[in-house]
């Protein structure tokens, strides 16, 4: 029955790209992603942070919580790695 | 276990290649404010730069220049200078990484909030760093039982 598996593979990758089919075109100015919180960040980036680039200023000024969560995570992945790899002492 | 490789060329090249990977990776860092670049960015190079010493000397060479102890001093100074930042904002005052009231001697809050960014991408730069190293350490290091330092 290999049959079977693979028509669950079609239906649900047809389902994904029809899906796909009401999503705004890409970089559409009146999409509601670039509605909300977007105009914010590109219009007041420099006024308040003086910082002109707005990757930086997003990542680590509005979004800096997020990137607190990104940092712990590298950090617990490389002391998982030590503590996994490393054989103890004897 | 990588030993070193006996190939004049490859040493050399790298001898000479390494400085400035490093200065490179903290140019990356200390620019992140005006093209892309920051933390993250510089401080995977600065691992790599140590990574392509390791590849080059071998595992031992490398051993006398960095420790593993220093490492994990360097991975959690990032993690702490991070979340200490936030906790000094939190308590001028402000919210947790509320950067714009931390104590700095600046004229304006934009200049204060930029100041700020960039003490928390040293903070991720050192992190990324020690454990880009601790990584690769530690799986180049896995067959001969773990004795690093």
């Amino acid at each position: 029955m290999k049959i079977f598996p693979f028509l669950i593979v079609l239906l649900t990758g047809g389902l994904l790209i029809y899906g796909t089919k009401e999503m705004p075109p890409w970089g559409d100015p009146n999409a509601p992603a670039s509605l909300h919180v977007s105009p914010r960040y590109i219009e007041k980036t420099v006024e308040e942070t003086a910082t002109p680039d707005m990757v930086t200023s997003v990542l680590a000024d509005y979004r800096g919580y997020d990137t607190l969560g990104e940092t712990t995570v590298i950090f617990t992945a490389g002391l998982s790695c030590l503590l996994l790899l490393r054989k103890d002492r004897e | 276990m990588i030993t070193q490789y006996e190939n004049v060329i490859i040493k050399t090249i790298c001898r000479l290649l390494i400085p400035f990977i490093q200065l490179y990776a903290i140019y990356v860092l200390m620019h992140g404010h005006y093209s892309p670049g920051g933390g993250f960015q510089g401080g995977v190079m600065m691992g790599a730069s140590f990574i392509l010493l390791v590849m080059a000397y071998g595992l031992d060479e490398a051993r006398r220049r960095i420790s593993v102890k220093a490492l994990t001093i360097y991975a959690c100074l990032g993690l702490f200078i991070y979340s200490g930042i936030g906790a000094i904002a939190l308590l001028m005052g402000g919210n947790y990484l509320d950067y714009g009231k931390l104590p700095l001697p600046l004229s304006s809050i934009p200049k204060i909030r930029a100041m700020g960014i960039l003490g928390i991408e040293i903070g991720v730069f050192l992190g990324v760093m020690a454990i880009m190293i601790f990584i690769f350490l530690a799986i180049a290091s896995y067959d001969t039982g773990g004795k690093d330092d």
